[in-house]
């Protein structure tokens, strides 16, 4: 964290006053994270200036979601409320989850596709009352949601700058807010969340999160922000919390296999050409889409495509290691990791013929392997089959052995279990 | 009535290295037992709760050197291996402190604050490192051959090497033959000039050595921990989630997998031998345990002199094996703390906590250090390497609370007068001084101490003399000649008795090593 010391020799020559101008939003709690993040490495996310990492390199920040708590500032996400008598059956029609069956205080991943049946976006679908659901999505939906409600009895008001929202990430993060919360979280299940209180102040809780990890995330009004954040970090402290940025998010979702919007796939509705769409059966979410439950947008395309078979899988990939520690030898080097995550397409042979692309991958430091979210053509696509990867060494193209193997790469226990 | 089970191997010692055996051997198909002396398993790599709430990582308390085909292998991960990175050094000093971290730009501007011609030195010297690192790692990956006859097989692993080495560069060569014969301080000293850089650095020379940074051979020693890599990149220490512990568990866990049984409190007395054959193991309980192979996983003093009759054994072999250094040179002091140290150079927490913490102010602090062992007595102003595990790992002690695991260099195993109750605990208050000289809050917050001498660390661990690699790293106890040439291919002159343990090659640390490459061995000619 921030060592006064060391920033007074590290800035002695210059003023450690600085000031910075920027056209890009800034969250709530930019106050905070602005002086928290040393590198003062920033991405984008969504139009706003967004921590890549803290600290000088993201590694703490990575293992801190495995093993301590990672604290997140996730305002950037769209959010909508939807509220009205109409408002379950309206969801239940936009998405591809059963929003019928979604009780009050559970919480649904869902993707949402065009009347083609090729995904939009994906994001969660929060019951907060009996008429009343929150969405999340990456990009703004407000027009598709807006359009597809004519005539509905409900109402849709843009929550994205109205609620901020922090992810609390990490085997550490229910200890952490069971300190400072009025309520217990150790009955919250994975995929629920709960209204509570934190010294006074009312928040919201759900058990859900971008990491693959125990996690939570927290949702409030913008005013309480600073106070909600300054009680966790303080709290926290003994327990490991670590403000952590995009860089480690991006490692713990690839290991947990959950795709990223514009990096593993292309909105149908933002794409130029139709070979940039895919459907959720081609994006490894499947499971997601319920072809019993009545009407909803893309269905029929989706069903025949159930019937007929998907062309494309996404697939978890392993790069062998031994045949990549050999590339390296041969010129002289150690092997060559990526020391984070990657999101640069690269193509996957199988003999003489392409037959797919990874998306996005990383080195594993949890896991020890190296991995990829790839998409392959469904005939190349059974677990086991074996893959070349293109790999650059030292400038010069290679082709190295993979393996398209389960996923999620990491799924421990205690992402779904309660305390006993 | 003995109990008789007949097995394919019977490993002696649950540490990380017998365990590590036992799981490539059970991987092949083989019916393996495990027989641990203690009620845990690790060997020195454990994890205990010396005080309630609080964990330590009781003897080693870093991971570097574990090989990374042994973690995939033996799919380690799965089973609990889960390492975090332990990238700094701090140095502090007297009103200023040295701190060197993973980031480039931090560390270069941290050096050129002390010495502008060092700060680029450093920059050239990692990569040399790395490379002679990399120039090594085929002696290290190699099962040392026969030297006085050797087999088909050494010939050609020989031939291997020697082509390796041809294809080293002159500037590669030269450093190399430099540190296998330098001083870690004399080297150092042709590099950099701040000393307490060269201190430092110097310090990795003498761990678990009965050398100073100014004795020859030291620099091999610190090229011995320059040699680590965790996800392929040379050069960085690594902190085990849950402690040293945690990685034997991860390896005996793979072990179980794959089929192996495993008993704790199982002493093993001796090795049967019959008709110069090893047939089996009889335990201090009286039961005994057959098999085709028996492998020792404990140092080559216990493995040879006390698991054996030395009449059994040829007796210029026995001379080699009581003359194989095993000097113990090294104390640990764990420290339950309500807090955090303040260290008066740089206070509060930050990232300087979270990496080692070295006390190495000088060069002639520690070669001082060093006069004192030389002399039968433990160091008055010790060398200590620091880690504070609870701040990377929170479960190591109840929240709010810390665990501290301080590596003290000198305390001889031989002392004057010998180790008594008396002087373990002027030896704690000796390191706990030296530690206060920076962080002067350290006594309020220590809430226990658990201090332990070579001679505890023989007693409890079975160290022989307290020595943390199972004999020194010296040149003349190294490959072909670890523990003894002509057996330094993880056989021994009795049939059927193998040894696994940091006493053969490539020696000391979690690496894995030996435990793998004994096994591979005694696969190949199975």
């Amino acid at each position: 964290m921030f060592n006064p010391a060391i920033s007074k020799i590290y800035f002695m020559s210059y003023s450690n006053q600085f000031t910075a101008h920027t056209q890009l939003r800034l969250s709530p709690f930019f106050e905070r994270t602005s002086k928290l993040n040393e590198s003062q490495e920033w991405r984008r996310w969504s139009g706003y200036l967004s921590a890549t990492n803290y600290e000088l390199s993201h590694e703490n920040e990575y293992f801190s979601i495995r093993t301590k708590a990672a604290l997140l500032d996730i305002t950037p996400l769209y959010k909508y409320i939807i509220e009205g008598p109409d408002a379950q059956r309206f969801l239940d029609r936009l998405v591809t989850r059963n929003i019928m069956i979604c009780k009050v205080g559970q919480v649904m991943y869902t993707p949402w596709c065009d009347e083609n049946g090729k995904q939009i976006d994906d994001g969660t679908v929060q019951r907060l009352a009996e008429q009343k659901f929150r969405i999340t999505s990456a990009e703004p939906n407000l027009e598709w949601i807006e359009h597809n409600a004519a005539g509905m009895e409900l109402s849709i008001i843009d929550d994205s700058t109205t609620t901020a929202a922090l992810a609390l990430q990490g085997p550490n993060s229910r200890n952490i807010l069971n300190k400072v919360i009025s309520d217990s979280l150790n009955n919250l299940k994975f995929f629920w969340m709960m209204k509570t209180r934190l010294n006074d102040i009312p928040i919201s809780i759900s058990r859900t999160g971008y990491t693959g990890d125990l996690g939570y995330e927290i949702w409030m009004d913008p005013k309480y922000a600073l106070s909600v954040w300054d009680l966790l970090m303080d709290k926290g402290v003994s327990y490991g919390i670590t403000p952590t940025g995009l860089h480690a998010l991006d490692m713990a979702r690839i290991e947990a296999s959950l795709i990223l919007l514009d990096v593993d796939y292309v909105s149908a509705q933002h794409a130029f050409i139709d070979h940039r769409r895919s459907s959720p059966y081609e994006l490894g979410i499947g499971w997601a889409v319920k072809l019993k439950k009545k009407d909803f947008i893309g269905k029929t395309a989706l069903e025949k495509e159930h019937v007929q078979g998907s062309e494309w899988q996404l697939r978890g990939i392993e790069i062998e290691w031994n045949a990549l520690e050999k590339h390296y030898r041969k010129m002289g080097l150690p092997p060559g990791l990526p020391n984070t995550a990657w999101r640069s397409s690269t193509p996957l042979y199988q003999g003489n013929e392409q037959v797919g692309y990874a998306t996005s991958g990383c080195w594993s430091p949890i896991l020890k392997r190296y991995i990829a979210l790839a998409h392959l053509k469904s005939d190349n696509a059974r677990i086991g089959t074996k893959l070349d990867f293109e790999l650059k060494v030292e400038h010069f193209r290679k082709l190295t052995p993979a393996m398209v193997v389960d996923t999620p790469f990491f799924d421990p226990e205690r992402k779904r279990s309660c305390p006993v | 009535m003995p109990s008789v089970a007949q097995y394919d191997a019977i490993v002696i010692g649950g540490g990380h290295n017998g365990l590590t055996a036992a799981a490539y051997l059970s991987r092949a198909g083989k019916k393996v037992l495990v027989l641990e002396r203690r009620h845990v398993l690790g060997g020195a790599a454990v994890t205990e709760e010396i005080f309630p709430g609080f964990k330590f990582s009781v003897c080693s308390y870093v991971v570097s050197l574990m090989k990374a085909n042994v973690i995939r292998e033996l799919m380690l991960p799965k089973f609990g291996l889960e390492l975090l990175p332990l990238e700094s050094t701090f140095t502090p000093l007297n009103n200023d402190y040295l701190l060197r971290t993973a980031d480039h730009d931090q560390t270069y501007r941290e050096i050129y604050r002390h010495s502008p011609r060092d700060a680029e030195a450093y920059e050239r010297f990692g990569p040399l490192m790395s490379q002679i690192g990399m120039a090594v790692r085929p002696i290290l990956e190699t099962i040392p051959p026969n030297a006085i006859r050797p087999s088909l097989s050494d010939l050609s692993a020989t031939k291997k090497l020697l082509d390796h080495f041809k294809t080293l560069s002159t500037e590669q060569f030269e450093y190399l033959v430099k540190l296998m014969t330098m001083s870690s301080a004399d080297f150092l000293d042709e590099w950099f000039e701040f000393d307490p850089l060269k201190a430092t650095m110097s310090a990795s020379g003498i761990i678990g050595t009965f050398m100073g940074p100014r004795s020859p051979g030291s620099a091999y020693v610190m090229l011995h921990h320059y040699m680590g890599d965790i996800d392929g990149a040379f050069r960085s220490w690594g902190f085990q989630r849950g402690g040293t512990g945690a990685v034997s568990a991860a390896i005996a866990r793979s072990a179980e997998h794959f089929g192996a049984d495993i008993m704790t409190e199982a002493a093993v007395e001796k090795v049967t031998v019959k008709n110069g054959k090893a047939i089996g193991v009889t335990l201090e309980n009286g039961d005994q345990f057959d098999s085709t192979k028996v492998i020792s996983g404990m140092d080559p003093k216990l493995t040879f002199l006390k698991m054996l009759n030395e009449k059994d054994l040829p007796s210029d072999f026995v001379t080699s094996i009581k003359n194989f250094r095993i000097r113990g040179s090294s104390g640990k002091v764990n420290l339950a703390l309500d807090g955090l140290p303040d260290f008066t150079c740089l206070p509060g927490n930050g990232p300087h906590l979270r990496g080692a913490i070295s006390i190495s102010p000088s060069l002639e602090y520690i070669e001082k250090a060093y006069d004192d062992a030389k002399y039968g007595n433990f160091s008055r102003s010790p060398y200590i390497d620091i880690i504070i595990p609870s701040v990377l790992d929170p479960d190591m002690a109840p929240p709010g609370k810390h665990v501290m695991s301080c590596f003290v260099q000198y305390a001889p195993y031989n002392i004057n007068g010998g180790w008594n109750d008396d002087k373990r605990e002027d030896f704690g208050d000796a390191v706990i001084n030296a530690l206060a000289q920076y962080a002067p809050n350290i006594k309020d917050i220590i809430l226990h101490r658990q201090i332990l001498t070579p001679a505890d660390l023989e007693s409890t661990f079975g160290l022989s003399e307290g020595n943390i690699f199972h004999g020194e790293l010296s040149l003349q106890q190294l490959f072909i000649m670890r523990p003894a040439v002509k057996w330094a291919d993880y056989r021994t002159p009795i049939r059927n008795y193998f040894q696994c343990g940091s006493g053969t090659h490539p020696g000391g640390g979690i690496t894995g090593s030996p435990g793998e490459m004994a096994a591979k061995k005694i696969l190949k000619e199975w």
